[in-house]
């Protein structure tokens, strides 16, 4: 066996099974991730020289470009970050809980919510602040979530009545928001449809601190819920005949899923592809466990929104373009090669 | 001989249908135990219900004198494991992850792979035979060996109790033979008590040591394949007439049943007692 790295405590009290495979891509993946920092640091309408970011990160900068960096690009590039981080971890949580790799939060109704309840606000109550959208759409998301669950319950939740019904109700979202959007004033439809594609467009540190307690709660949570996500994949009968909880476990899994993918849609607007592409980059590089999967995916994730944020920013200058088009970009014709490549099945 | 598992006035079913009905029955401990009957009598029910998939409607079921409803999930997985029928592995599962899962009920987060851990699952794909396609794709491997790396992560759970549901059905007769084989040498070497269903009614009379032929919601005959299986028994059972011979390798009852066929002339009848 090797292919495996084991870490064991002395008496066997802690044991790990570590991929070496896993071991080797993670490191390359976050320096991947801080190369991608730096270049996004340096590229926009002032471009400045990558050297002069890294002196800047290690206190030894000049100072000129403090604002540049610290107010407009590092806080947008790490809630960009945190947003694919989540959303990727979210996505992968329901392929597994709904075994079905093309499972993921938009499909499943939870942005849905997120966007009918931050359209709604958007255009009905553009009186009120609008710090307060992040949370009205984490409400959504949580609102429409129980609604699929609750409609898809039935001694129990099995993967394609959760499927079915999340299609159902997104269907219906969407459409509620397309109503809402046809009968909004016109001041408000423009800012209503650069948030249901995804921008994060002037980000602050404020937004960043308060998106960033829902990433360092609810990722520690779905690492330690790693092997109960495995066993979800392969059956309910043999989850529970191995000694797992099913129903309560999926109950978790699914309020982890939309806290995380709650949280991204709260901060950044409708994002999509995502949650659904990140794992599936991360399959193709780590396998099936869902151990390996998690942080490579949310690191897969990061990146891709990162990047497209980027692009977005600098591609047609002195345009900054909402995120969600690259991403979309990017994420409709791998979608397309996924279909592609399942036809068979 | 004690039982390890047995049913008290079982009730069982799905929504208003009724599929077994007060159902007494005790799994002799360190035996090959296979239930038989017609589609539909009720016997995969029955089955999973032993392995607590499936709620009892009335009755009790006791696993090693405790009632199962008493237990957490977890305990009964470490006294009992079960393979439902055809499942499924998530596509780009290895062998070896899968096998790993069976040590579930044993590990915790920060236990995920103890030293016993290692040593069951390596004696475990030993045993199946498994040992050189650890990993490779389960969704990859042909019928048979799929069905043995399933095996495997069943057996990896350690358990007194191996509830099989159909684990035969969809193999070729020599992939039938290989892994009953598998489970008749685990019983005899390893004294576990093993449970299944096959559709074979042959198949079943040469491993079982006790035969549980189920119809009309209830236990119709019981006990030892030689003693119970007899053409009368074929007839309520299964709806069908036949000859019972004795297997010329085995001694078992042999079943052969009526109806059309050709008939070629006798020339040296060996299989056929007359």
């Amino acid at each position: 066996m090797d292919k495996y790295t084991i870490l064991r405590s002395k008496y066997d009290k802690i044991s790990f099974f570590l991929e070496k495979k896993t071991l080797i891509i993670l490191p390359f993946l976050i320096l991947m991730t801080l190369l991608l920092l730096i270049f996004g640091l340096s590229v926009g309408s002032t471009i400045i020289h990558p050297w002069s970011i890294i002196e800047h990160m290690l206190g030894k900068g000049t100072g000129d470009y403090t604002f540049i960096i610290e107010t407009l690009r590092l806080p947008r590039m790490t809630l960009a970050f945190l947003v694919g981080v989540s959303l990727a971890v979210s996505g992968l949580i329901l392929q597994g809980l709904v075994q079905n790799p093309l499972a993921s939060p938009d499909i499943i109704g939870i942005t849905g919510g997120a966007k009918v309840a931050a359209v709604s606000f958007i255009t009905f109550f553009s009186a009120v602040s609008i710090k307060w959208l992040p949370i009205v759409a984490i409400i959504g998301a949580g609102i429409a979530t129980f609604i699929i669950y609750i409609l898809a319950w039935k001694k129990g939740i099995t993967p394609i009545r959760l499927v079915l019904i999340g299609i159902g109700v997104e269907a219906g979202m969407g459409a509620l928001v397309t109503m809402m959007i046809v009968l909004s004033p016109t001041y408000s439809t423009s800012e209503a449809y650069i948030w249901l594609t995804g921008s994060v467009y002037g980000s602050n540190w404020n937004d960043v601190f308060s998106m960033l307690p829902w990433v360092l709660i609810f990722i520690p949570i779905t690492i330690l819920l790693s092997r109960r996500i495995n066993l979800q994949e392969i059956g309910d009968d043999l989850a529970l005949g191995l000694g797992s909880n099913v129903q309560l476990d999926r109950l978790i899994l699914i309020f982890v899923s939309v806290a995380l993918a709650g949280s991204a849609v709260a901060f950044a607007g409708g994002i999509g592809f995502v949650g659904l592409i990140a794992p599936h980059i991360a399959r193709i590089l780590v396998g099936r466990s869902f151990g390996s999967l998690a942080p490579v995916s949310a690191l897969i994730g990061g990146s891709i929104v990162m990047l497209a944020d980027i692009v977005a920013r600098t591609v047609f200058l002195p345009l900054d373009l909402p995120a969600g088009v690259f991403v979309s970009g990017m994420g409709a014709p791998f979608f397309i090669f996924l279909l592609y490549k399942n036809r068979n099945i | 001989m004690m039982s390890i598992l047995q049913t008290n006035n079982l009730t069982l079913g799905y929504g208003d249908t009724i599929i077994i009905d007060e159902l007494d029955l005790k799994i002799p401990t360190g035996e090959i135990t296979i239930f038989v009957g017609a589609n539909g009598c009720g016997k995969s029910t029955l089955l999973r219900s032993l392995a607590r998939l499936l709620k009892p409607k009335s009755g009790q079921i006791l696993l090693e004198g405790d009632r199962v409803s008493n237990l957490s999930t977890k305990e009964v997985a470490k006294r009992l494991a079960i393979l439902p029928q055809g499942p499924i592995a998530p596509e780009g599962l290895t062998v070896l992850q899968l096998v790993k899962q069976g040590r579930y009920p044993h590990q915790s987060w920060l236990k995920q792979w103890s030293r016993e851990d290692e040593q069951v699952v390596n004696q475990v794909l030993e045993a199946t035979k498994m040992k050189e396609l650890v990993d490779r794709n389960v969704n990859s491997l042909s019928g048979g060996q799929r069905q043995r790396a399933w095996i495997a992560m069943s057996l990896a759970q350690k358990t007194e109790i191996i509830l099989l549901d159909e684990p035969t059905t969809y193999l070729d007769l020599a992939n039938q033979i290989e892994i009953l084989d598998l489970l008749f040498e685990l019983n005899e070497v390893e004294n576990r008590t093993v449970v299944m269903v096959l559709h074979d009614l042959n198949l079943a009379c040469r491993y079982a040591h006790n035969i549980v032929a189920i119809k009309d919601k209830k236990i119709y005959a019981q006990g030892r394949p030689e003693d119970i299986v007899t053409s009368e028994l074929v007839r309520h059972v299964f709806n069908m007439e036949c000859e019972i011979a004795v297997d010329s390798l085995f001694g078992t009852p042999l079943c052969i049943p009526h109806g059309k066929g050709r008939k070629v002339k006798n020339r040296k009848n060996k299989a056929i007692a007359v």
